[in-house]
């Protein structure tokens, strides 16, 4: 184990996120909120020193960094990113207890966007900026920026690259792992600024479209009003839904149409499964809910939103989907595990390894049909390696432990059973509501300090996809001998 | 600039790992995905995997904006067709690895003609050529040469007795009458680029530049044994053992090729020119070895597939007091070791590749200034040599050397002006059309203008 590298890019993280803090500081001081500003810049020196500190310190031997490095890198800068992006929270007073801080902290840097928040209207612009900001970086993952910036990490940075993007299978779209991070940050970027300008054209303030944009652009969810996107009008409700779904799209598939390969970005399957998936749960909740609302344009406008929103791990809301038929419950609750395509900012399970499953279960029934067939998966017209499709049915089994066990712990809580199950897979699929107590109107303020801890960690290791937190949790990895 | 590299195998990594840290953005195939699945996680590079000549494996690995495609899998036609689909596809130069001594130089200028192949690489041959180097000077350990042979890069190791031991530079120029420079000094580990009051120590590795004439004068004065070798020993009937006693053949000298396999021994024997003694038999058996005359041979040559077994048979052929020991070692990492145990000559047909086409590369880089026409690495890679032919833009035209501003760890070690070489001093300056050869360490130079300080 390279320690010292790892301690090494944990400091640069550290000092970047420092640079970062500065951004809602210069928010705080447009609005003429002092005291904030000097929080943010406050804690943005203290990053910053603390970063530049450890990192010229701590000096590697060497650069070789193998697997296990990219996990533990990755686990801890994003436990140290989160303990640090809740201080602000805390000094302002905004949440005045640190554990319900880190809670929405983690919430937001996972992307899922599960608030404990009651009194937003009341706070602070800075605050807000920062709380949402935390989804743009974590939704395409801060390691990767800080490869977009800084040019002499290391040559393997893909093993960081592989253990903070999620989806069965990682790759390049351009030889370097430092190019490839800049284009898909230039693309992201490019996707956020559209829909300010969309929503910007709707009516909408410059402060809410940004933030509005952030918790899509990272499928995140934080809002800057209680009820959510249900505060807006319905040409905002569209252009958000239209993004959200963008956003759960493999940025490969962005990548290929910019350099003009579009045949290649059509041929992609995960990309026709997802949008079948969102169509066919809009029609089927359109009809389920239309006797609510007697409208067909509500109904068609609320359906697809709910099912963009689930699917894509967003959750905004524009209707309290807690007080919908059961059918549309039921299928809501299915869509909180599918989560969007792979190498998109959204979280969950992936369209790409639900169809790996699907195909795995197909090949066990034809070989059992047949004994000496001989049937090789295949997707988009290659053939998948066996070993992807033994990471996935592992990945598979580990992920239903995560949400069993992160279920069980938090049953203790005084809640009916559909609340503390909807959390449980709520915040291991980073998507962020869920039914009863924690429905679009409600909070998880109602849960305990313990219990906010055992959701912060299923935040992350849905978000991380298990594996990096629990090889960098096992004393093995960080043995002295064998680096 | 963008590389696509097709076929991963010892060649095709070195080549990688070679471009990949000059900066440049390497696409690799290979038709393994374990092959490619390593690679992807030690270089920083993006692997495809499929077979070379296919359509849309080259069209993945984007050919079409690649400004260089080299085709080094293991089969010659393979790397020809992949190289021609790849020009059709829009690649910009295309460099061929094509090793099988069939086809002959008429055949090869047809083919790169007809295939509009850049450059065609055969690492045997250029080894061969390295190592027929450094058996007409067996004193020195290596032997580079510069553009039209006016110019020689020579390594020698200092023996513990050397008469140079405690020598600074200055007194060893006034000493000897000889024009020569010595450019990089490699000691424990470390290599200098040397002025004039540096002093030598026996067990340094000097590198020095010179004309062949003043090389062979210099190591006359200095006490060197300069014999040239004339009965060889080449263990192993490679591509490279084929091609080598070739040439020493063709220059008079007796060559016994010892080889384990028969069919390759008859191929051998008809293959090569009259004179030739192929011996079918294992060369790791010491008996075999002496009973062939190891103990009467002026060199002997360990050209066998394992690194390992040219490594020790060289030493024990060493022990037997051969006077020069030349052994193939393709692993870096044994390099060095060998050269621990006291073997001074290795030689590593994929350095040498590589080395061909880093320079290749930047000379493509370098489309207007004065490019690279030559690069080797010396004193194992840490040092460059490189020759630059100058062009009328070069800001450093007509200024005197002594007034010329360099950036540190950089020597103008020679200049070829016409059929003249020049060993630089203070007043010499560097003229359009000349041939500049310039010794860098930590640097990596793609212009002539990068030597200077600004």
């Amino acid at each position: 184990m390279n320690r010292k590298m790892v301690f090494n890019i944990f400091g640069r993280l550290i000092r970047i996120e420092g640079v970062l803090l500065l951004l809602p500081a210069a928010v705080s001081l447009i609005y003429k909120e002092y005291s904030g500003a000097l929080i943010f810049a406050g804690v943005a020196l203290g990053a910053a020193a603390l970063g530049t500190l450890i990192r010229y310190t701590v000096r590697p031997d060497t650069q070789v960094i193998y697997a296990k490095e990219g996990f533990a890198v990755v686990t801890i800068t994003w436990l140290g990113m989160s303990l640090i992006g809740a201080l602000p929270f805390v000094i302002s007073r905004e949440i005045p207890n640190f554990v319900d801080a880190f809670f929405e902290t983690v919430s937001g840097f996972t992307t899922t966007g599960a608030s404990l928040v009651t009194n937003l209207p009341e706070w602070q612009k800075g605050m807000l900026f920062w709380r949402s900001f935390t989804h743009w970086l974590g939704g395409m993952g801060v390691l990767v920026f800080v490869m977009a910036l800084a040019n002499n990490i290391s040559d393997r940075t893909i093993h960081i690259m592989r253990a903070e993007m999620p989806g069965p299978v990682v790759g390049k779209l351009v030889p370097k792992v430092r190019d490839t991070a800049k284009i898909l940050y230039l693309i992201y970027i490019f996707l956020t600024v559209s829909e300010m300008i969309f929503l910007c054209a709707g009516g909408m303030s410059l402060f809410e479209s940004a933030i509005h944009s952030f918790g899509t652009a990272g499928t995140g969810g934080f809002s800057t009003r209680p009820e959510s996107i249900g505060a807006f009008s319905p040409y905002i409700q569209w252009v958000i839904t239209a993004f959200m779904l963008l956003f759960g799209v493999n940025f490969n598939l962005y990548y290929l149409v910019l350099i003009k390969r579009f045949k290649a970005a059509v041929k992609s399957s995960e990309l026709w499964v997802y949008l079948g998936i969102v169509v066919v749960s809009t029609a089927v909740m359109t009809i389920n809910i239309m006797p609510i609302y007697n409208d067909f344009g509500d109904s068609l406008r609320n359906a697809a939103f709910q099912s963009g929103a689930i699917v894509t791990t967003t959750g905004y809301a524009t209707a309290n989907f807690d007080m919908w038929p059961a059918l549309s419950r039921g299928l809501i609750f299915v869509l909180l595990f599918l989560g969007g395509c792979a190498g998109s900012t959204a979280g969950g399970l992936k369209i790409s390894r639900s169809m790996l499953l699907f195909k795995l279960v197909v090949r066990e029934f034809k070989q059992l049909l047949r004994p000496r067939s001989v049937n090789r998966v295949t997707m988009d017209g290659k053939p998948v390696e066996e070993e992807t499709l033994r990471s996935v049915a592992t990945y598979f089994a580990l992920y239903i432990i995560a949400t069993a066990a992160t279920f069980l712990l938090i049953c203790f809580e005084p809640f009916s059973l559909e609340t503390n199950l909807s959390a449980a897979v709520s915040c291991v699929n980073n998507v962020g509501p869920g039914f009863g107590e924690i429905s679009p109107i409600g909070s998880y303020a109602g849960y305990t300090a313990f219990s906010k801890l055992v959701l912060s960690v299923a935040m992350l290791l849905g978000r991380l996809e298990i594996f990096p937190l629990i090889i960098a949790l096992s004393p093995a990895t960080w043995a002295k001998k064998a680096r | 600039m963008r590389i696509v590299i097709a076929g991963c195998g010892k060649i095709g990594v070195s080549i990688l790992s070679r471009l990949a840290a000059e900066g440049h953005e390497i696409v690799a195939i290979d038709s393994f995905d374990d092959t490619v699945g390593e690679i992807g996680n030690i270089y920083d590079v993006m692997t495809v995997c499929g077979s070379a000549v296919d359509f849309d494996t080259l069209n993945e690995a984007g050919v079409d904006k690649a400004e260089l495609f080299v085709a080094v899998t293991g089969s010659d036609e393979m790397n020809m067709l992949s190289c021609f689909i790849a020009k059709g596809l829009g690649a910009k130069h295309t460099v061929a690895r094509i090793r099988d001594p069939g086809y002959d130089e008429k055949a090869l200028a047809f083919m790169k003609q007809q295939l509009g192949l850049s450059l065609v690489i055969n690492p045997e041959l250029f080894a061969a050529e390295e190592l027929f180097n450094i058996l007409k000077l067996p004193a020195a350990v290596n032997i580079e040469t510069f553009s039209g042979r006016k110019m020689e890069m020579v390594e020698l190791v200092l023996k513990p007795d050397s008469p140079l031991d405690g020598v600074s530079l200055a007194d060893l120029r006034r000493k000897y009458s000889a024009k020569f420079l010595v450019c990089a000094v490699s000691r424990g580990g470390e290599v200098y680029i040397p002025d004039g009051s540096f002093v030598l120590k026996s067990g340094d590795r000097i590198g020095l530049t010179a004309a062949p004439t003043e090389v062979q004068k210099l190591l006359k004065m200095l006490g060197l044994v300069q014999r040239q070798a004339r009965r060889v020993m080449i263990l192993g009937g490679s591509t490279t053992a084929f091609y080598l006693a070739e040439k020493l053949l063709e220059s008079g000298n007796s060559v016994t090729v010892i080889e384990r396999d028969r069919d390759r021994c008859e191929k051998l024997s008809a293959g090569l020119p009259q004179g030739a003694v192929v011996i079918h038999g294992d060369g790791a058996q010491q008996e075999l070895l002496l009973e062939e005359g190891l103990n009467t041979v002026d060199a002997f040559v360990s050209l066998t597939g394992m690194d390992e077994e040219n490594i020790l048979i060289a030493y024990f052929a060493a022990s037997k007091d051969v006077q020069k020991v030349i052994a193939k070692v393709n692993r870096p990492e044994y390099t060095e070791m060998a050269e621990r145990l006291g073997l001074d000559s290795i030689i590593s047909p994929k350095k040498i590749i590589s080395d061909v086409l880093a320079r290749y590369a930047r000379a493509l880089q370098n489309t207007v200034g004065s490019n690279v026409e030559t690069l080797y690495r010396l004193m194992d890679g840490n040092v460059e040599a490189l020759e630059f032919k100058v062009s009328a833009d070069f800001k450093g035209l007509k200024v005197p050397l002594k007034d010329m501003e360099l950036k540190p760890n950089i020597l103008i070690a020679g200049i070829t002006r016409g059929r003249k070489a020049i060993i630089p001093s203070g007043e010499d300056a560097i003229q359009a059309g000349d041939r500049v050869v310039v010794i860098a360490a930590e640097h990596k130079l793609f212009d002539l203008d990068d030597i200077l300080l600004q």
